[in-house]
């Protein structure tokens, strides 16, 4: 007997439904219930509907200030370092050597960020860096637990995700317009201002909001590199979820990280559709 | 422009370098390097904590890989006929699965699982045979960390399979019916063979995720200790040459994982096996 095509369709689907429905959809919206509940006598969660835990934010304000500083700071810190990097290997590098280079970039960023982030304390602690600068003379230089700790964290762990986009929108780029834009005299420099720079801006927007979103729930960089001094939205989850078990603040707070996430990826998206209209159109004219 | 580019590469591989040269430290001190010794290894080896949330995360991580790769392939497969809505909408949830930060999966993983476990444990005791003798206690552990797990992972090989089957040869699926080939026959004998690379990239993935992953771990593993978990308080009580031991074999192991993946999902296979069988 045969099972209809339908059944079929249903079956293969059925397992991941149920486990996105269990595993993210359900628990995604106790979060935002239990963002409008109290915070029971012993912790946890006691029903109710009260604007109570959002009109509290500002109490964990340094925290959302530390994370709306650095992680656009971070951000454009790995563009800046990501784009030459990225043109390199678009334009510059031999074929035949690009793509053992890109799938160096990419490893990294796979392995253990826990252990990439660890090899930071070494190096900024006291007997690392900042004893080389001692040696040649620069003394009494800080860099574990401060603020410049935490960014090179960041860019160490971001800037594959950063260099990846760009490149892959460099490497669309069509060789002849550079020529085309040589022939007719441009310089060098302008012809990278005026066709290779805006026409590389989709990867850019893509990498920057890559890097943006994941920057916004860092816990592990700020935690081990910066010592408890400089600390993220997520290390304020932590804190407030496995220690002072405040569920209904912590939901809350959770609820807001999500919410300005989804407010970049729509900038993004809307920047993204405009520029692809633009494109449209040049291509019509 | 080279010398920039040697420059982010060693940026990027130094630190690595370091605590792999450390591991093999003979001195107890990260300022100097006194001479070789692989002791720090075998401290490692005998420490049954690292040795047991080793194999904890093993565990955890083999299962997830095994679940993710088999209702992801699955779900890839089921997506591909669908459109509309239902397919808008699973894309949807696939893309929330793959944005939303791993520290909102756990902390909300871990609310709502405790909040039904209050529900659920009671309600056990109560209506539990006596025969059948203590009640079950539902308790945060293995199950909710490879259900956690399973659920980003599983988003990930469906993204990656789905690739795959979009960039697959159909005329050789319209052959395999024209010959009244019966669909679990064009499967097995057409399709899977070509998706295969696919799943296994995705099955590496998965397991390299789950082996690696601390946030979510760390909300929704209970009273178990993942390997990244140990490292953590590990490093929170001090650097020792011991973490960069474990550290390595870490690296190691996910580095060879990760490359199979590489060449697996780069390969073009198109050696689809047409021999009668």
């Amino acid at each position: 007997m045969a099972i209809s095509q339908q059944s079929v369709q249903r079956i293969l689907l059925l397992p991941a439904t149920l486990w996105l429905l269990v595993m993210l959809i359900l628990p995604l919206i106790v979060v935002v219930i239990f963002s409008f509940g109290e915070r029971g006598a012993a912790g946890g969660y006691v029903p109710g509907f009260t604007l109570e835990q959002y009109a509290n934010l500002p109490a964990r304000l340094t925290a959302f200030k530390n994370t709306l500083l650095l992680a656009p700071a971070g951000t454009l810190a790995s563009l800046l370092i990501a784009y030459p990097l990225a043109y390199y290997l678009a334009v510059k590098v031999n074929p035949k050597l690009r793509t053992v280079l890109l799938v160096m970039i990419i490893v990294p960023f796979w392995t253990s960020i826990l252990i990439r982030t660890y090899a930071w304390i070494y190096i900024l602690g006291g007997q690392g860096l900042p004893r080389l600068l001692d040696f040649i003379g620069i003394e009494g230089i800080r860099l574990i637990n401060t603020p410049t700790a935490v960014l090179v964290g960041i860019i160490y762990g971001y800037l594959p995700l950063m260099v990846f986009p760009i490149y892959v929108s460099l490497e669309k780029l069509d060789k002849r317009l550079l020529e085309a834009s040589q022939d007719l005299g441009a310089s060098p420099f302008k012809t990278f201002c005026n066709v290779t720079l805006p026409l590389s801006l989709p990867g850019v927007a893509t990498g920057c909001m890559l890097v943006f979103i994941l920057l916004m729930g860092e816990f592990l960089i700020p935690a081990l590199l910066g010592g408890g001094k400089v600390f993220f939205i997520g290390n304020a989850l932590v804190d407030l979820f496995l220690q002072s078990r405040n569920w209904a603040y912590g939901s809350a707070v959770a609820a807001t990280l999500v919410v300005i996430m989804l407010i970049t990826v729509s900038i993004y998206m809307k920047l993204i559709l405009r520029h692809a209209k633009q494109r449209q159109d040049i291509s019509v004219l | 422009m080279r010398l920039y580019a040697i420059t982010i590469y060693l940026f990027l591989y130094l630190p690595i370098a370091i605590i792999v040269m450390f591991s093999f430290n003979a001195g107890r001190h990260a300022s100097d390097f006194t001479g070789f010794s692989i002791k720090w290894y075998g401290k490692v080896l005998a420490n049954p904590f690292a040795m047991e949330a080793l194999a904890t995360s093993l565990m955890v991580a083999f299962i997830t890989a095994v679940c993710a790769s088999v209702f992801g392939t699955m779900a890839a497969l089921g997506l591909q006929r669908i459109s509309g809505r239902l397919r808008a909408i699973f894309d949807a949830v696939i893309y929330i699965a793959i944005m939303i930060p791993g520290i909102v999966i756990g902390i909300a993983t871990l609310i709502t699982l405790v909040t039904v476990f209050n529900f659920i444990n009671p309600a056990l005791v109560t209506i539990w045979p006596v025969w059948l003798g203590e009640p079950p206690k539902l308790n945060m552990g293995y199950v909710s960390l490879i259900a956690a797990h399973t659920m980003f992972t599983m988003a990930l090989v469906i993204v990656i399979v789905r690739t795959r089957i979009s960039g697959m040869d159909r005329t050789l699926i319209e052959a395999s019916s024209d010959l009244y080939a019966s669909p679990w026959r064009t499967f097995w004998q057409i399709t899977f063979p070509q998706i295969f690379p696919a799943i296994l990239a995705g099955f590496l993935l998965s397991f390299t995720f789950s082996f690696d992953d601390f946030i979510i771990a760390f909300f929704v593993a209970g009273s178990q200790t993942t390997l990244p978990i140990y490292v953590f308080s590990s490093i929170r009580r001090g650097v020792t040459p011991e973490i960069n031991a474990i550290g390595t074999m870490i690296l190691t192991f996910t580095l060879t994982l990760l490359i199979s993946a590489q060449f697996l999902l780069r390969r073009r296979d198109k050696s689809v096996n047409l021999k009668p069988q």
